[in-house]
């Protein structure tokens, strides 16, 4: 009797110690949580007060209760964000687009093909994984402005086209199809480029839609090529948009409108997260294991 | 053969073009430009080949103060985020209701347009005369007195900058790690609990040991990253960043190629050979401290 007294009294304190500790652990993990998305809290909540509301708050408040979309407005008429937007939009899918045949092509030959030199120049891109990009843009920096290819999308497009990680990644999945397709193929003839589109891209498809995504994520946010190469605002994309904004758009104190931009911006990207946040965090995440 | 060596690099030729093009020759470029002494734009031409862009750069106070302000930020931030991002990785490995909702939101700051998040924290500390923002009211309520972070004094700009990298930073580190903390063989864990090992043991003796790898990867790349910080610093000072005192030695290099003092690829080449010799270094650093005290499996 006495010993199931004790038994009861162990096991009713364990079960506080775990309660008192889960109630810390999640009031911490929130806590991280608020911090992470305050700003976006803010954000929103900014673009919707009106500019004379805004402006009288001394002290910000954290609701408002006369919402207003005319930020909205006076983002896509005032300042050109739709322009913006398009090339980004246009930079992005042209962008992605070439890097996908060219990264498919050579990870195709470094996976199944067998020819000379194949091995050297596999090493020899994988030593340029490590070069920094800072080193090579300005060498680009000159070649694009010799060529006369500022303000124009070939000068934003070409030098950011070829991710020598991303062939690395896809020729690791290329190399997992079992060669036995390989040759059965071509005992039937088929040829290299039809293996390719039928039985390749086909099977590795989760892979190469992973790395569109996260190239697609990298292209929305590039900021530094596009700063260096344009600078009229008919070919800004919206990172050097929203930094135009920032020192001559509505005037420098016009948060409401400002931050109704920088919501538009960070929308497209976060629809794209919330749809696929478990394709992106498993691609981010192996790229880092073999980065 | 030669049919198929052809074929070979043909399926290799737009990867070779492009590559060769807009990498490999600006990677031997950079260095001739780097020795050719006074090159600009202007005048295309140079005086001589030798080391002075290195002693200009180096002498450039501009520089220096960008030096300066990466090192501090490196030092801050990479133990920062590295610890923060190891404890709230053991946090979520703890729990199990909403694990994933936690991850997913935590994760969230990674898919951002820097430089339009960053305007938001700059709203947030920046002080106006119309109001001295949310976190100066939060430094009042806890009885301080207001600071302007954007342009105020240095320390409370180097603080807004860290703080910033830090939150930028955090997704993939805690990413990797709650995925280094799940691949830890169950078995070490149920043997140590059945020899009635603490909690805080398990952690030091088990779990610590085989995660590191991906923490010594992290602290890796968390330095090369923290060196080429730019975009932060931009999205909260604005471009020009050698008046505001927080210019970075990335953010040198492209003022020296672009922008009001721009024009000189030849410094700006030679304050990127400089940049690249100091991550190498503290990369084999690093590397060198890992191989001493890094449990591989």
């Amino acid at each position: 009797m006495n010993t199931n007294q004790e038994l009861t009294k162990i096991e009713r304190s364990a079960a506080v110690k775990k309660t008192v500790r889960n109630v810390i652990l999640y009031t911490l993990l929130t806590l991280w949580g608020l911090i992470v998305l305050f700003p976006f809290y803010w954000m929103i909540l900014s673009s919707v007060k009106s500019y004379s509301a805004y402006n009288s708050e001394y002290i910000p408040k954290f609701y408002t209760l006369s919402p207003t979309l005319q930020n909205y407005i006076d983002a896509f008429t005032t300042v050109n964000l739709g322009r913006y937007f398009l090339n980004t939009f246009i930079y992005t899918i042209v962008t992605t687009g070439l890097m996908v045949i060219v990264i498919v092509l050579s990870a195709y030959a470094f996976a199944r093909l067998q020819f000379k030199g194949r091995d050297f120049v596999f090493t020899l891109f994988l030593a340029l994984m490590m070069i920094p990009n800072e080193l090579v843009i300005i060498t680009n920096f000159v070649t694009i402005t010799n060529w006369g290819m500022r303000n124009t999308f070939q000068g934003l497009i070409l030098p950011s086209v070829a991710s020598v990680f991303y062939i690395y990644l896809l020729r690791e999945n290329f190399a997992q199809v079992p060669d036995e397709l390989y040759y059965a193929a071509k005992v039937d003839g088929t040829r290299d480029i039809k293996y390719l589109f039928k039985v390749m891209i086909p099977i590795c498809r989760p892979t190469i839609i992973t790395i569109i995504i996260l190239k697609v994520i990298e292209c929305w946010n590039s900021y530094v090529w596009p700063r260096l190469i344009t600078d009229d605002s008919n070919y800004y994309l919206v990172s050097n948009g929203i930094q135009e904004i920032r020192e001559n758009g509505f005037g420098r104190e016009n948060i409401p409108a400002m931050m109704a931009a920088v919501v538009v911006i960070s929308v497209p990207l976060i629809i794209i997260f919330l749809l696929f946040h478990k394709k992106i965090m498993e691609g981010v995440s192996r790229g880092g294991t073999k980065g | 053969m030669e049919n198929r060596s052809f074929k070979g690099w043909l399926y290799l030729l737009p990867a070779i073009a492009f590559l060769g093009l807009f990498m490999i020759y600006p990677l031997v470029d950079v260095f001739v430009y780097s020795f050719e002494e006074g090159y600009n734009s202007a005048s295309q031409r140079y005086f001589g080949i030798g080391l002075y862009n290195y002693s200009y750069v180096l002498h450039d106070p501009y520089f220096m103060q960008a030096v300066k302000n990466t090192f501090i930020l490196v030092i801050i931030t990479v133990p920062v985020s590295t610890i923060l991002a190891l404890l709230i990785s053991v946090g979520l490995s703890q729990i199990k209701p909403l694990k994933e909702l936690y991850q997913t939101v935590f994760f969230l700051p990674y898919v951002t347009n820097t430089l339009a998040v960053g305007l938001v924290f700059m709203i947030l500390f920046k002080k106006t005369a119309y109001s001295d923002g949310l976190v100066n009211l939060l430094i009042n309520w806890f009885g301080g007195k207001s600071v302007d972070f954007i342009d105020g004094p240095y320390w409370a700009k180097m603080f807004v900058l860290c703080f910033y990298t830090v939150w930028i930073v955090m997704p993939f580190k805690i990413l990797i790690l709650t995925s280094a903390l799940a691949s830890v063989n169950q078995d070490y864990y149920n043997a140590a609990r059945v020899d009635g090992t603490s909690k805080g043991r398990i952690f030091r003796k088990i779990t610590l040991p085989m995660i590191s790898p991906m923490i010594f990867y992290l602290v890796i790349t968390g330095f090369i990253g923290a060196f080429k910080a730019y975009s932060d610093a931009v999205a909260l000072f604005g471009t020009d960043l050698n008046s505001a005192g927080m210019n970075t030695i990335v953010g040198y290099v492209y003022d020296m190629l672009y922008g009001n003092s721009g024009g000189y690829p030849s410094y700006a080449s030679a304050a990127a050979i400089i940049l690249f010799a100091i991550v190498l270094t503290i990369t084999v650093i690093n590397l060198s401290v890992s191989r001493r005290n890094v449990t591989y499996k």
